[in-house]
């Protein structure tokens, strides 16, 4: 609903806008800001903004003392298989529940959206002797499924809502034209659908990226992702701002910059198709 | 258009994602309820046989109880209340005509990517800290003696942090549905001369309803298991604990699996509660 206004309003409109963005911005560049200073002028009073000797001491420390390229890999690993399995599990639902619908479909999305809401804690327990059990503790594995499971109800929501918009006067063109089943899908439903996929992904990966209650319970030291990584400097030997900033910057800095790379696609997934 | 093949077809494909989620939550939810049952100390003699319903009525008549309930809704609600007040009143911003609009939104949209650890930690210790955080230098700086935030006003200062990550996804989906308000109807009423309030009361925001609905909708599934925030802040302590957070504590600090799990089906009640109530609101909202 963008009208024109005039340039005072327009002034006036730009300087709110900044002083709030750089407002609520301002906890990340200030931990990215103390992250190249030293220890003393990290907590040196009054505190130093800008003109202090940049040093990256603390990321050389942080990556002699903790392994962060395994915890890294953990977190790529972790988060983008349990994506890409949850998606392949939720397409064909989703498109079966978009296109065939039946009185029970929104009961069964609802039903999965419901089971979100079932408390980790309540079955965490369980959970761990089931993964011992399985001999899945500590392990990748048993992440990527568990993460999978926990978004997949989100996943399938997301998909359904964008293949709705999807015209079924196309796919009856398709049929007409004696298509089958797994052709209208390959070639008709998927390009179209790429757009949302690919929405959904995104949501998807940086969702798993900064699940933080499995993560933290259900690994110790092989499997432990990012999460894991930063909780390790919650510790009092570890509470040298600094370091903890060093650290901090390094478990965001991925997924900031590809949430920013990637925010128009980000949008629209985000609003669940409920907004237009 | 559906014939009776593709029907069979779209149960077939529906299938995995559906028996995959009823595993997911059965399992769980019998084993839970299973050891809700029993005298289960896994460090201090193992499984001791049945307990009734003793570890329910142990977990209900504990003092921590209602205190964690009453702290996991204050929590949900403020959050919600902050997010969506700052959200609507954001969004309404960032779609004025301004410069460098999307840099704002940038700014605007980062906290989202942070991962809960890291925002806990960074607010405990670099804003928070009573004697080192920015926090304590700024109430100096006024002459004003620093606040120990996370024990003086814990509850307070959780619901800041939560409200900062979550008040991103609040302003996205709020700002998407303000851009598609049809202005002609606004400019109408602005004719028409109704004051700036009234045009938001009776057209912005009945037209902001499904995405506040949306809001807290997804924002209440989350917020009711927050956990990071708590575990790295406060440990529970000062007030702060939540009821999963509680629960967390019987079943991993105290060892204690019946209590724990019985705790776990109150949670669990709980939680269905709310989603029967939002459940209602939402598949009515999305038609």
């Amino acid at each position: 609903m963008a009208r024109s206004v005039t340039p005072r309003r327009k002034i006036i409109n730009t300087a709110v806008a900044w002083a709030i963005g750089i407002l609520i911005f301002f906890p990340i560049l200030w931990t990215i800001l103390t992250s190249f200073k030293t220890e003393a002028q990290a907590i040196a009073a009054p505190p130093i903004f800008l003109g202090f000797d940049w040093t990256l001491e603390n990321y050389r420390i942080v990556m002699e003392r903790s392994d962060y390229g395994r915890f890294l890999w953990n977190s790529i690993i972790i988060a983008g298989l349990s994506t890409v399995i949850g998606c392949a599990i939720a397409i064909p639902a989703a498109w079966s529940m978009a296109f065939v619908p039946s009185k029970r479909t929104k009961d069964i999305l609802l039903w999965m959206l419901s089971t979100k809401m079932l408390p980790a804690v309540g079955v965490l327990y369980p959970m761990y002797l089931l993964f011992i059990e399985l001999g899945l503790l500590d392990s990748r594995a048993g992440l990527v499924v568990v993460l999978m499971l926990i978004n997949l109800p989100i996943v399938v929501w997301m998909l359904y809502t964008y293949f709705k918009e999807i015209p079924g006067e196309i796919l009856e063109a398709a049929r007409m034209d004696g298509a089958t089943l797994r052709q209208e899908l390959l070639y008709v439903l998927t390009p179209m659908a790429i757009p949302g996929i690919a929405s959904t992904l995104l949501l998807n990966f940086i969702l798993a990226w900064n699940e933080a209650f499995w993560t933290l319970n259900l690994t110790a030291v092989n499997a432990a992702p990012l999460t894991a990584f930063i909780a390790s400097y919650s510790s009092p030997e570890g509470l040298f701002f600094a370091k903890l900033s060093a650290a901090s910057t390094m478990a965001i800095a991925p997924i900031l910059i590809l949430g920013w790379f990637s925010q128009k696609q980000l949008v629209r997934g985000l609003t669940f198709g409920a907004v237009k | 258009m559906a014939t009776k093949a593709s029907r069979s077809a779209a149960r077939l494909m529906m299938a995995p994602a559906v028996i995959l989620l009823l595993g997911w939550m059965l399992v769980p939810l019998i084993m839970t309820l299973w050891f809700s049952f029993r005298v289960y100390l896994p460090l201090r003699g193992g499984d001791q046989g049945w307990a009734g319903f003793d570890n329910y009525t142990r977990f209900v008549t504990s003092s921590a109880f209602w205190p964690s309930v009453q702290t996991t809704l204050v929590i949900v609600l403020g959050v919600l209340a902050i997010t969506l007040i700052f959200g609507v009143l954001l969004a309404m911003l960032l779609d004025q005509p301004m410069w460098g609009q999307g840099v704002v939104r940038i700014l605007v949209i980062a906290p989202f990517f942070v991962m809960p650890t890291v925002s806990a930690l960074v607010w405990k210790n670099m804003f928070m800290d009573p004697v080192n955080g920015l926090f304590s230098h700024v109430s100096r700086f006024f002459g004003a003696e620093p606040i120990s935030w996370l024990s003086d006003a814990s509850l307070p200062s959780i619901i800041m942090i939560v409200s900062w990550q979550w008040l991103p996804f609040a302003t996205l989906i709020l700002l998407t549905a303000v851009q598609s308000l049809d202005s002609e109807q606004l400019e109408a009423a602005e004719m028409d001369g109704a004051p700036h309030l009234k045009r938001f009361w009776f057209i912005i925001l009945p037209h902001l309803s499904r995405a506040i609905t949306i809001v807290i909708l997804i924002q209440t599934i989350f917020l009711l298991s927050i956990f990071a925030e708590i575990f790295v802040t406060t440990g529970g302590a000062f007030g702060t604990r939540t009821l999963s957070y509680l629960i967390f504590q019987r079943v991993l600090e105290s060892q204690n699996i019946g209590l724990g799990s019985a705790g776990g089906v109150y949670a669990i009640i709980l939680a269905n509660i709310l989603a029967v109530f939002l459940m209602r609101i939402v598949g009515k909202n999305l038609d």
